[in-house]
C-alpha cells in the first residue's frame, strides 16, 4: 500500500495545524491551573476576601482558555482514527491505552471538578471548593502524563513486540511503557514549561496593570506568587530539559544532530551557542555547515552523554554509515528492512497456502531483519533526515527563550523584593513583552521534538508516509482548510475577549 | 488470567455501557436545541444556558472516552471506522469543536462573532451532532464501504468517505430518534434542574408534543432492528447475512429482551411522571431507561457471532469483536484500569448531588460572578 506524497503532506499538515493550535492554549492551562489553586489556598488560609477576588479574577482568564483547548484537544483524539489508520492499526495496541486511561484518569476529573471550581462558589463548602480547584490542576497534569506517555512511546518504543500474524505490535510490558526515561522526561520538561508559561502571563499582565497605574496591589501579589512559581519551575524546566536532550541522544541520534546541525561526528562535540546554517550545503560535499558560528566546546557531547569527551555521530555518519563507530548506513539499514517486509508477505503467502515449511523459513528471514522494518518502507535514504534548519532554529529559540526566562524571572524578584518594582519601566515593559515570547518558545518545543523526528511516526519503525489514512488528499485537504478557518476565527475570538477581561481587570472595569 | 473471549466481550460490554451513558448526557445537546423553544427573554436563556453549562463538560468527556476505549479496545474497529467514514465523522468533531466555545464565549463582552453567533453554533451542535452520531452508530447495524487487507490495513471503497451512510433510512431514523431522545431528556434534565414557572409551563405542553412524535418513530425504529437483515460469523469466522439476527439475539439470550423491555417500560413510566404526576424527577427514570435500552442495543453487536461493524463492499472483512480487538495482553491491563470506572461514576454522582442541592435560580446566575 503506498500513499502519494499529496495525501502525507496534507495529512502532516492538520495534524501540525490541530497540534500547534491545540498547544497555544494547553501550557497556559496546565499552569494557570496550579497557580489559582495557590492563590486560592492563601485565601482560604488567610479567609482575606481580597484574595478570593484575585482568585475568581485568574479563574476567568483560564475559563476562557480552557474551552479553546477542548475545543482543538477533541480533535487530537479522534484524529489518529481518521488521519493515522494504518497506525491506528500498526501501534493502536499500545498507543490506545495511554489515551484511554487519560480519558478515564484525567478528562473526567477535569470536567466533573472544573464546574465545582467555576459554579461552586456558593453550593459547596470553602474546602470542598479549594479541593476541587486542586483537582482541576492535578487532572489537567494527569492529561498530560498520559499523552506524553503516549507520545514518548512514539519518540522510543519499548515494552511491545511485533506479531507477524495480525502484522502490528503488541505490548507486552505496561510498565516499560509507563516508565519511557523518555516520557517521564518528555512529561516533566513539557509541564514544567506550562508552568513557565503561565508564570510569565500572569507576571506580563500584571506588569501591564502597573504600567497603567492600576490594580497595584493585585498586579503586585500576582507578579510575586507568578515570579516565584516561575522562577522555581524554570530551573525544574532547565533539568529536566537536560534529561530530554540526554535521552535523544541515546534514542534519537539523527534529531540530536539535525538539532545541532552536526553533518560530520565528533568527540568533544560542540553546542552552537550562536549560528547562521548554509543553506547551500548538500549532503557529502565539503561546504561548511555554517555561515558563521560560536560554539561551546564539547558541550553537546556532555549533553548527549554526560562525557565531555564522547563522540556525537553526525547526520552524515548516519547516512553513509560510519563502520569505525559500529555506524550502519541508511541505505543498508533500507536494503535490511525491504528484506523484513518481502519475508512478512512471503510469510502471508505461505500461510495462505498452508505451506508451514516455508512460512518458518519466512519467519526466520523475517526476524533477522525485523529491527530495520521501518526503514524498509523509505524510498531514498535521505528521507531518514528531517528537516535541518526547522530542527536546528526551533532548537535554538527554545533554549535561548528559556535562559532568558529565567534571568527575567530573577530580576523581577530582586526588584519585587526591595520594592522597586513599579518604578523599573523598562522590565514592566520586558515582561510585557516577554508574553507573546513564552508563546513562541512553546511551540518551537513541539517542533523540535515533532519534526526533529521525521520521517517517524515511530522512531524507526514506522515512517509517516506508512502511517496515514488511505483516503483521498483533497478530502484531507478539504478538513485542513476547515481546521485552518475555525480554529483561526476562534483564536482571534479568544484573544479579543480575553484581552477585553484583563482591561475590564479585577473589579469588572467599576 | 482472563479468556481472551472473555475479556472482548467486556471490553464490547464496557463500550456499549460508556455508548449508553454518552447518549445519556445529550440531553444537554437537546436543551440546547430547545433555548429559543422554552427561553422566550434574555434572562430565561440565560438560566437554559447555565444550567446545562454546568454539565455539558462531562457529555464532552463521555463522548471522547468514547472514542479513546474503542481505540484501545478494539483499534481494528477504530481505525477501520474514523479512517474511513472520514466525512462524517469529521463533520461529528466540528459539530462538538464549536460546543466548548460557544458556552465560554456567548455572553462575553467583544466576542467578535455576537452572542446569537454562539447560540447558533449550540444549536448545530445540539442538533446536527446528535443526528450525525445516530447516523454513524446506525451504520453498525447496517455496515459501511470499506476493505480490509490481510495486513489489515483498510480503506473505503466509495469517495463520499462515509456520507453514503445518509442514505440509508435505518440510519437516517436513528439519527432522528437520538435527536428527538435528547430533547425530551433536556426537558425532563431542566424540570430537574430549575426553578422557573414560565419555562416548567412551557416544557410540560411541549414534552406531550415531541413525545407523542417520538414515540412512533421510536417504535419504528425497534421494529426496523428487529426485523431488518443482520450479519453474523460461524467458527471458522465466515460472515454471513443472517436474517432477522438481532431478534436472534435477544431470543436466545431472554434476560436481555427483558431488560430491554423493562428499560422501555421504565422509560414511558418516566413520562407519564412527568406529564401526569408532575414529578421533578422523571429524569432520572428516563435517564437510567436511556442507559440500559442503548447499552443492550449496542451489547447486541458483540454477543452470539454477531458481527459488530458489517462490511457492504467485502463481507469477509467485516468486523467483530474476536477479529478487530487489541491483544489479550492489552485488554487485560486494560481491564485492571477499568476498575477505576466505579470510582469515577461514584465522584461524578457525588458532585452531582452537591451541585444541584437546590434549583438554579434567575436570581443566582444573575449573581455569579461566572456566569454563562
Amino acid at each position: 500500500m503506498e500513499f502519494s506524497d499529496a495525501l502525507v503532506d496534507w495529512s502532516r499538515a492538520q495534524f501540525a495545524l490541530t497540534a500547534l493550535y491545540h498547544w497555544i492554549f494547553v501550557p497556559l492551562t496546565l499552569g494557570l491551573t496550579f497557580i489559582v489553586a495557590i492563590m486560592e489556598s492563601i485565601y482560604v488560609r488567610t479567609g482575606d476576601a481580597w484574595w478570593k477576588k484575585t482568585t475568581q479574577f485568574w479563574m476567568g482568564i483560564l475559563a476562557i482558555n480552557f474551552a479553546i483547548g477542548l475545543a482543538t484537544g477533541i480533535i487530537m483524539e479522534f484524529e489518529f482514527g481518521t488521519n493515522w489508520s494504518n497506525y491506528s492499526w500498526i501501534v493502536g495496541d499500545i498507543f490506545g491505552a495511554p489515551l484511554a486511561i487519560e480519558g478515564l484518569m484525567a478528562f473526567f476529573m477535569e470536567s466533573t471538578f472544573f464546574a465545582v471550581m467555576f459554579f461552586g462558589w456558593n453550593r459547596v463548602s470553602k474546602e470542598m471548593h479549594l479541593f476541587s480547584t486542586w483537582l482541576v490542576a492535578i487532572g489537567s497534569n494527569l492529561s498530560a502524563l498520559w499523552i506524553l506517555v503516549a507520545n514518548g512511546w512514539m519518540q522510543h518504543p519499548v515494552g511491545m513486540h511485533f506479531n507477524p500474524d495480525t502484522a502490528r505490535n503488541e505490548m507486552e510490558n505496561f510498565w516499560e511503557v509507563i516508565f519511557n526515561p523518555n516520557a517521564v522526561s518528555k512529561f516533566l520538561h513539557t509541564v514544567s514549561s506550562g508552568y513557565v508559561l503561565a508564570s510569565l502571563f500572569v507576571m506580563g499582565i500584571s506588569a501591564w496593570y502597573l504600567l497603567k497605574g492600576r490594580e497595584v496591589l493585585f498586579a503586585k501579589r500576582s507578579m510575586i506568587v507568578s515570579a516565584s512559581f516561575g522562577l522555581i519551575t524554570s530551573l525544574f524546566m532547565l533539568t529536566t530539559g537536560d534529561e530530554s536532550a540526554y535521552n535523544v541522544a541515546q534514542t534519537q541520534p539523527m534529531k540530536l544532530a539535525a538539532m545541532e546541525g552536526l553533518y560530520h561526528g565528533e568527540e568533544r562535540a560542540g553546542i552552537i551557542a550562536i549560528g547562521l546554517l548554509n543553506n547551500d550545503k548538500k549532503f557529502g560535499d565539503d561546504q561548511e555547515p555554517f555561515h558563521f558560528k560560536m560554539e561551546i566546546p564539547s558541550a553537546l557531547s556532555f549533553l548527549g552523554y554526560h562525557d565531555l569527551n564522547a563522540f556525537v555521530p553526525g547526520i552524515e555518519d548516519m547516512l553513509y554509515g560510519n563502520p569505525d563507530k559500529g555506524i550502519m548506513s541508511i541505505a543498508q539499514k533500507m536494503q535490511r528492512g525491504k528484506e523484513a517486509l518481502k519475508a512478512l508477505r512471503a510469510y502471508k503467502e505461505a500461510q495462505k497456502v498452508g505451506d508451514t515449511q516455508k512460512a518458518t523459513e519466512a519467519l526466520k528471514r523475517f526476524e533477522a531483519n525485523q529491527a530495520y522494518m521501518g526503514y524498509g518502507y523509505l524510498k531514498k535514504p535521505q528521507e531518514a533526515i528531517p528537516s535541518i534548519p526547522l530542527s536546528f532554529y526551533s532548537f535554538h529559540i527554545m533554549v535561548g527563550l528559556g535562559t532568558w526566562f529565567l534571568i527575567l524571572f530573577m530580576a523581577v524578584l530582586y526588584w519585587a523584593r526591595r520594592d522597586q518594582i513599579a518604578s523599573k519601566r523598562w522590565l514592566l515593559w520586558a515582561m510585557v513583552g516577554t508574553i507573546p515570547l513564552g508563546y513562541v518558545a512553546q511551540e518551537a518545543g513541539w517542533i523540535v521534538a515533532e519534526v526533529g523526528r521525521q520521517p517517524w511516526a515511530i522512531q524507526d519503525l514506522l515512517p509517516v508516509g506508512m502511517a496515514t489514512s488511505n483516503v483521498a488528499s483533497t478530502s484531507v485537504m478539504i478538513t485542513f482548510w476547515l481546521f485552518a478557518i475555525l480554529f483561526t476565527g476562534l483564536l482571534i475570538a479568544e484573544i479579543k475577549i480575553m484581552l477585553t477581561q484583563i482591561k475590564m481587570g479585577p473589579e469588572g472595569g467599576h | 488470567m482472563f479468556e481472551y473471549e472473555a475479556l472482548q466481550l467486556y471490553w464490547w460490554f464496557l463500550v456499549s455501557l460508556l455508548g449508553g451513558l454518552l447518549v445519556f448526557m445529550m440531553f444537554v445537546q437537546g436543551g440546547q436545541t430547545l433555548l429559543y423553544g422554552l427561553g422566550k427573554s434574555e434572562e430565561e436563556r440565560d438560566l437554559i444556558i447555565n444550567a446545562l453549562g454546568r454539565k455539558w463538560e462531562i457529555g464532552f468527556s463521555t463522548l471522547v472516552m468514547f472514542g479513546g476505549a474503542i481505540f484501545a479496545a478494539f483499534p481494528l474497529f477504530y481505525a477501520v471506522s474514523f479512517g474511513g467514514a472520514y466525512f462524517v465523522w469529521m463533520a461529528i468533531l466540528f459539530c462538538f469543536i464549536i460546543q466548548a466555545v460557544s458556552y465560554e464565549y456567548r455572553k462575553k463582552p467583544n466576542n467578535l462573532f455576537g452572542e446569537r453567533f454562539y447560540e447558533r453554533l449550540l444549536f448545530i451542535n445540539g442538533s446536527l451532532g446528535i443526528f450525525l452520531i445516530g447516523v454513524a452508530l446506525g451504520t453498525l447495524y447496517t455496515g459501511g464501504n470499506f476493505e480490509v487487507n490481510d495486513m489489515h490495513l483498510s480503506h473505503w471503497t466509495l469517495p463520499s468517505y462515509g456520507l453514503e451512510a445518509l442514505l440509508n433510512p435505518f440510519n437516517l431514523l436513528f439519527g432522528v430518534v437520538l435527536v428527538l431522545l435528547a430533547r425530551i431528556q433536556g426537558m425532563l434534565y431542566f424540570l430537574n434542574n430549575l426553578d422557573n414557572q414560565a419555562i416548567r409551563w412551557r416544557i410540560l405542553s411541549r414534552l406531550k408534543r415531541e413525545f407523542i412524535l417520538f414515540l412512533p418513530l421510536f417504535v419504528l425504529f425497534l421494529l426496523m432492528l428487529m426485523l431488518q437483515d443482520g450479519y453474523g460469523y460461524d467458527e471458522a469466522g465466515i460472515v454471513r447475512v443472517v436474517p432477522l439476527k438481532m431478534l436472534q439475539n435477544l431470543l436466545a439470550f431472554p434476560w436481555l429482551l427483558g431488560l430491554l423491555a423493562g428499560g422501555v417500560l421504565l422509560f414511558l413510566f418516566g413520562i407519564y411522571r412527568a406529564l401526569v404526576a408532575q414529578s421533578t424527577q422523571a429524569i432520572w427514570w428516563t435517564g437510567s431507561a436511556t442507559v440500559v435500552m442503548v447499552t443492550i442495543l449496542l451489547l447486541l453487536l458483540g454477543i452470539n457471532h454477531t458481527v459488530l461493524y458489517p462490511s457492504l463492499s467485502d463481507l469477509q472483512s467485516s468486523l467483530t469483536i474476536a477479529n478487530s480487538s487489541g491483544s489479550h495482553y492489552t485488554l487485560t491491563v486494560m481491564s485492571m484500569v477499568s476498575l477505576l470506572v466505579p470510582l469515577v461514576l461514584g465522584y461524578i454522582v457525588a458532585v452531582w448531588r452537591a451541585m444541584d442541592r437546590f434549583k438554579l435560580t434567575v436570581d443566582e446566575v444573575n449573581a455569579d460572578p461566572h456566569h454563562y
